[in-house]
């Protein structure tokens, strides 16, 4: 690309947490970064790729019949997000790769999903805030984009937002309905929350990526949008009768490649059919 | 073939998902353009991005059209404008009603997700009664919710407001 820097130089520090916290990859690992907006564009795309990938992962299993089908609705509205997503960065990048070589034939550093998504998929509890968290983030980053004056990208936010609305009420009503149901319930979703807080620092993290497209005109507020979701998060935590969890040090680097142990284990499972045929058709 | 015969030729094509309806009705066909040649452009928009009905779309309408003498079709999908339930008539959600399913009710427009706002019920396609109770946001397709009818008893799918 025309343009690479190093990890280094986007301002992403390593987080300051305990070992076993710790993203695999150090800085040394950090992979080199593409042009502004196919990085700004692959960050989204990977966002919902991969926490579709997570959500299918309960095709099957779900606590109910209902649950099992919104948790694969969900899945097929985030997947197909990030094909439109990543057929936009392939365009973009202009090196003939689509939304399948992007998906399937990246390795983990090329990544640039966020460390929230890839979490394990937990129990249910785990699942719906994670989703809560994400949809709350999701869709003010939507109508931060709306307006955006590159039409391919603002027309995806014009469509996802729609989908995004629907899964945060759903969400929320979920995150509700556990912390503010039996006692086992809100033990547990409320250890959901302390567990998933130290990853949603980093959605709200600008960085060289943000100034680069900021040239082309995506513009997004990152503290406006912080403090948006923090009273989005706060009127629902508080109707679950959950406590906000205290702003503790933040887990970082999933923008520049550097990821948690899990991702590369969900990659092995998305990948692999893929990877055995590769340019298979059925 | 010329654009209003291909027009006619689409209003023929079932959603593979909601067969009672056509492409044209459910809003998916967005703009049909002939050149001199008779070849023929259809552009299409997707419901949800992950709809997977999609590619059937896409192929029923080739085949609607090259059996209809097209001698050239083809099919592009744009996400702009995006696709809203306010696009299908009235006389298509009567259709919607007729086939069980109940049509959807206008759609929402900005504005966040309010957790306390209260939903009206949603009338029953059989038998009109407005004792219902959602069941389920996610229904068959994405596009459906399930909903209970207190009345008859009877559980039915509704075409989701988006």
């Amino acid at each position: 690309m025309a343009s690479a820097h190093d990890a280094d130089d986007v301002g992403i520090a390593a987080g300051e947490a305990k070992a076993g916290d710790r993203p695999v990859a150090g800085p040394s690992r950090g992979p080199r970064l593409g042009a502004p907006l196919v990085e700004y564009l692959l960050r989204l795309g990977d966002d919902r790729l991969i926490l579709g990938h997570r959500l299918s992962e309960w095709c099957g299993h779900g606590p109910i019949l209902e649950e099992d089908i919104a948790l694969s609705n969900f899945a097929l509205d985030l997947i197909g997000q990030a094909a439109s997503i990543l057929r936009l960065a392939g365009e973009v990048e202009g090196a003939g790769r689509d939304e399948d070589a992007l998906a399937y034939f990246r390795d983990g550093v090329q990544y640039r999903n966020c460390l929230l998504v890839e979490q394990p998929r937990g129990d249910f509890g785990d699942t719906i805030v994670r989703q809560f968290l994400f949809d709350a983030y999701s869709v003010l980053l939507w109508e931060a984009l709306l307006g955006a004056p590159h039409a391919g990208l603002a027309a995806i936010a014009a469509k996802a937002i729609k989908e995004d609305r629907y899964h945060l009420r759903h969400s929320s009503e979920w995150v509700v309905r556990l912390g503010d149901g039996t006692e086992e319930s809100h033990v547990r979703v409320q250890g959901s929350l302390d567990r998933l807080w130290r990853y949603t620092g980093e959605l709200f993290e600008a960085d060289a990526i943000d100034q680069g497209v900021a040239g082309e005109g995506i513009v997004v507020d990152h503290r406006a949008l912080k403090a948006r979701w923090d009273q989005l998060v706060d009127e629902v935590l508080d109707r679950a009768t959950l406590v906000r969890p205290a702003d503790g040090p933040t887990q970082r680097g999933g923008r520049v490649g550097r990821h948690t142990e899990h991702l590369g284990h969900l990659l092995a499972t998305m990948q692999s059919v893929a990877r055995a045929h590769p340019g298979a058709r059925w | 073939m010329n654009v209003a015969r291909a027009w006619e030729v689409l209003a023929t094509v079932p959603d593979p998902e909601v067969p009672v309806i056509s492409v044209v009705e459910l809003g998916i066909v967005r703009e049909v353009q002939v050149d001199a040649d008779g070849a023929v452009e259809v552009v299409i928009t997707p419901t949800y991005s992950g709809c997977p009905a999609m590619f059937e779309i896409e192929k029923d309408v080739r085949t609607a059209l090259e059996a209809a003498g097209a001698t050239a079709v083809s099919v592009r999908t744009v996400l702009s404008p995006a696709w809203t339930t306010d696009w299908i008539p009235e006389s298509a959600r009567e259709k919607l009603r007729a086939y069980g399913i109940a049509p959807p009710g206008p759609a929402e427009r900005g504005g966040l997700v309010s957790l306390v706002r209260a939903r009206p019920p949603v009338p029953c396609p059989w038998c009109g009664s407005t004792q219902t109770t959602l069941q389920s946001e996610f229904g068959s397709t994405a596009c459906k919710a399930i909903h209970v009818c207190g009345s008859c008893r009877q559980p039915f799918d509704e075409f989701k407001a988006i």
